[in-house]
Parts: C-alpha cells; sequence; structure tokens
C-alpha cells in the first residue's frame, strides 16, 4: 500500500531523513518507535506535504502513485490521513463547518456526491459516539480551548469522518490519561482495523514511544527509526524488547 | 457650489488617503454629510456595502441622543478608492457600535475613519475593524476618540487586525486618543499579520483545497467585525460581499 525508498528529506539545511525504506501491507498496523530526534515526526510531515519539509531523494509510492507529486489535499483525497501530534486550533471555524468542507471536497475530488447537512450530521455523531466525545464539542470551533487530550480524540473523531485508507498516527497516544488512551486505542481499531469497516484493505502507520499504546492496538510490524533510517523491523515482540531494554541495547 | 478645498495628506486624516481618486471625484463630494440624529432612548442599526468601479466617498454626521443605540456595519470592497467616515457625538449613556472590513486587491485603498466625541458622562462605544488585502492595496483606520471633561464614566474600546495575504499589501492603523476625563476606560488595539500557514496546512492535510482553506480561515478572520450585527440576514449579506471580493485573490 505504501512503499518508501531511500528516502531524503531536510528541514532547512538539516538534513533529517537519510535513505529510509518502509513498507507498509493492507491490513497491516505498523509501529514506528525510536528515540527522540530520529525523523519520526520528519517521515510523518513529509508524508503529509507539510511545507518546509524538502525531500532531496528517493521516493515514495502510494496505491501506486507517486505521493510526492501531490499536494496535501490531493493526498487527502485520495486517502491519505496525517494525524498531528500537534492539532492546530483554528478560531472562528467550527468543527463542524470545517469536517464538513473537508469531507465534501475529499468526495469531489473522488468523483461522489456531496453529503448533505443532516447526512454529514448523523455521520458526525455517529463517531463522535465511537470515541465517546460530545456533540456539543463538534459544534465549537476547532481545537480552540481543548485540552491535550481531547485534541487527539477529536483527531481520531476526524479520522472517522474522513474515513481514510491510510493513516500515520504522529504521537497520537501523547498528552492521554490512560482512560483517553483506551478510548482512542479502540477507535483506532474500529475506524481502521474492523473488518466491516474495510480493515483488510487499510492500513496504519503507528508513531509512538510506548507500549501502552500498542498493547490496545497491536501492531503487525514494528520498526525502529534512529538517526533518519528504519534501521530494525520485526514483530510485536520487538516493542516489547525496546520497552524492556531501551533503543541502544536493542539497536546495538 | 462647494465650499470645500480638497485636503492634503498634511491632514492627519488624509495621511493615507489615495488623493488622485479623491480629485478625481472633485471637492464638491466634500461637502456630501448625510447627517443623521437620533432621539433619546431610539435604537437604530444600519448595515450596508460600498464600493464600486469609482472612487467613492461616504461621509456620516451622527448625532447620538441620551440612552439612545447606534449600529452601524460596513463592507468596504471598492474596486476603486473608497472611504467611510463617521463622526459621532455622543449624549448621556448613549452607544455606538461599529464594525467594518475593508477587504480587496488590484492596488485601490479603501479606508474607515471615525471620529467619536464622548461628550457627556457614561457613554459607550465599540469599534471592530479588520482589513483583509493584497496585491499592492492599502487598508486603513483611523480612529479618533476624544473623551471631554465632562465624560465620566466614558467607556470607549477600538480593535484593528489587518491581514496580509501577500507582502505587496499593506495596512495602517492609526488610533488617536484624547482624554480631559479622569474616570474613563478607554482600550484600542492592533496587530497586522499573515495567514495562519498552520492552519491552513491542517486544512489542506484534511482534503480541504487551499482557495476553500483561504476563504474558511479569511471567513473567521473577518467575522470579529459582525459578531454584534444580530440581524442574522444583514450579517450574510455583508460577510458574502465581502467574501466575493475575495474571489480571485493570490492564494
Amino acid at each position: 500500500m505504501l512503499t518508501i525508498t531511500n528516502l531524503h528529506a531536510q528541514v532547512g539545511e538539516t538534513p533529517i531523513l537519510k535513505g529510509l525504506s518502509l513498507h507498509v501491507a493492507a491490513g497491516e498496523v505498523h509501529a514506528i518507535m525510536g528515540p527522540n530526534g530520529a525523523g519520526k515526526s520528519t517521515l510523518a510531515n513529509v508524508l503529509g506535504g507539510k511545507p518546509g519539509y524538502e525531500v532531496t531523494g528517493g521516493s515514495v509510492e502510494f496505491g501506486g502513485e507517486d505521493l510526492l507529486a501531490l499536494e496535501p489535499h490531493e493526498r487527502a483525497a485520495k486517502g491519505l490521513f496525517l494525524g498531528f501530534q500537534y492539532p492546530v486550533e483554528i478560531p472562528g471555524v467550527s468543527n463542524v463547518q470545517f469536517l464538513r468542507e473537508a469531507l465534501n471536497a475529499q468526495r469531489e475530488a473522488r468523483g461522489e456526491e456531496p453529503l448533505s447537512g443532516g447526512e454529514f450530521l448523523k455521520l458526525a455523531k455517529d463517531k463522535a459516539g465511537l470515541l465517546k466525545m460530545d456533540m456539543e464539542m463538534l459544534k465549537r470551533q476547532v481545537n480552540v480551548g481543548f485540552s491535550g487530550g481531547e485534541k487527539k480524540r477529536a483527531e481520531m473523531v476526524q479520522m472517522g469522518i474522513l474515513d481514510p485508507a491510510f493513516a500515520v498516527l504522529d504521537e497520537t497516544d501523547s498528552g492521554l490519561d490512560i482512560d483517553a488512551l483506551r478510548i482512542v486505542g479502540a477507535g483506532i481499531n474500529a475506524i481502521m482495523r474492523a473488518k466491516e469497516n474495510g480493515g483488510p484493505d487499510k492500513a496504519v502507520l503507528l508513531i509512538t514511544h510506548y507500549q501502552r499504546l500498542l498493547d490496545v492496538v497491536k501492531p503487525d510490524k514494528v520498526s525502529i527509526l534512529a538517526g533518519g533510517r528504519i534501521v530494525e523491523t520485526g514483530g510485536p515482540e520487538l516493542a516489547l524488547r525496546l520497552e524492556a531494554e531501551g533503543y541502544d541495547a536493542v539497536t546495538a | 457650489m462647494s465650499i470645500a478645498t480638497l485636503p492634503t495628506r498634511r491632514d492627519e486624516a488624509w495621511r493615507y488617503a489615495d488623493m488622485d481618486a479623491l480629485a478625481r471625484l472633485g471637492a464638491g463630494a466634500l461637502d456630501q454629510w448625510k447627517e443623521i440624529a437620533l432621539a433619546p432612548g431610539e435604537v437604530r442599526r444600519h448595515a450596508m456595502v460600498v464600493g464600486s468601479d469609482s472612487p467613492e466617498l461616504h461621509r456620516i454626521r451622527l448625532t447620538i441622543g441620551e440612552g439612545a443605540r447606534a449600529e452601524l456595519f460596513v463592507t468596504n470592497a471598492g474596486g476603486d478608492y473608497t472611504r467611510v467616515e463617521v463622526e459621532v457625538r455622543l449624549a448621556r449613556g448613549a452607544h455606538f457600535e461599529f464594525g467594518g472590513v475593508t477587504i480587496g486587491g488590484a492596488g485601490v485603498t479603501r479606508e474607515f475613519v471615525t471620529q467619536v466625541v464622548h461628550g457627556e458622562p457614561e457613554a459607550t462605544s465599540n469599534q471592530t475593524v479588520r482589513a483583509v488585502h493584497w496585491a499592492g492595496a492599502t487598508g486603513n483606520f483611523l480612529g479618533e476618540i476624544k473623551v471631554a471633561r465632562h465624560g465620566q464614566k466614558s467607556d470607549a474600546a477600538q480593535d484593528f487586525k489587518g491581514l496580509l495575504l501577500e507582502a505587496v499589501a499593506s495596512a495602517n492603523a492609526v488610533p488617536q486618543l484624547e482624554i480631559f476625563a479622569d474616570d474613563v476606560k478607554c482600550a484600542h488595539g492592533a496587530t497586522v499579520g499573515a495567514l495562519d500557514e498552520a492552519a491552513r496546512f491542517y486544512m489542506m492535510a484534511r482534503g480541504v483545497d487551499p482557495a476553500t482553506a483561504q476563504r474558511l480561515l479569511v471567513q473567521a478572520f473577518i467575522g470579529d467585525a459582525f459578531v454584534a450585527l444580530e440581524d442574522e440576514g444583514e450579517r450574510e449579506r455583508l460577510l458574502d460581499a465581502a467574501l466575493a471580493a475575495l474571489e480571485g485573490a493570490r492564494l
């Protein structure tokens, strides 16, 4: 589904990704772990097409297309979702308005009919319920006045509404307490893994520091990102070894 | 016959005006004051969209009687120099509410010039102006607040924010406060900035195309100016007129 080959990227003059290669197959949840400064967030931002992140070499193929040739909104319409480590506040724009514009823009780009206001609200209510978020919060301005945990939960509600084929989740577990972590983890499972929701055709790249989210969203594969490259790929047991022994011991 | 002569840029109130456009308009236009008086206790609201392909000068003199309330909301989206001037005299306990948006490109100057005189006690005024410009255009807000010696317990506020969609545009804010009473509240704020790129990327990452993202962000930005406009239909008319001007703006 996603194939990254020898990717090099820099921010300003500083090279961050230095020959990163990774393959994520459909139906797979692939966890990326790694020490601070390894390039995890840079990888997420490059995949999302954030301005300021310059690709200097390599390629990214997504569903048979050159992902890097697409604008950020075109990537979203192709089914890519980027879960932000720090979701952005947008004063003056409500979640409902924002997400309806977003969903209908994606549908239009795919040649589908737009959802009416009523249809959209029904969908939003459904997905908010999945994440145990009050519908009233969706009527408020995008992320304004939300706590860190609420922002992350709102990200998952957005993911549920937009229903992507591929999600890159950048430290979605940071800022969550234990209950919220379970809810968010269960949300990821329901939206991206459940068979009745097309799970076998979807995939997730889950960037995290901690085992605790992986206890809920059981990854199929775990890769270690260090020094701008994937240095090791294994099964879920690799995450447990990291948790027990630390990055230095495992990557030595 | 006109008694007026054309001002110059040395006049503080005309400092950022488009003098060539004013000359095209002619000195006669300076005489055209619209005089409006509100009786004590009266409440009146007016919302308008100004601007066309020719220069426009709108001069309004508002006398607001004791305990009366005047609300004025304006979208200034002229295709040529467009200036709205308001002189306000507040009686005891009167209120003046102003919300204005200047929006546009094409090298045009659009401006609001207000003078609010708190000559009697306990009068209040609130002015919110938003300016969105690009392509060499200029948006100005010259706001003068005068609190006379008898204007105790006056409460006057002025808030200006400029949004420049590209570097070759400008916004000027000139707050002028003249206070001769000692027990008053006067607040003013002014900022000028660019579009929030983080917000724009966030929207695009969710599938919103760049033009729609810009429209949503501009809509949110100018919305402040019309928050106090309680007539929803009028609020939408002014917002739509402003957003229509945004079509064709540089991304």
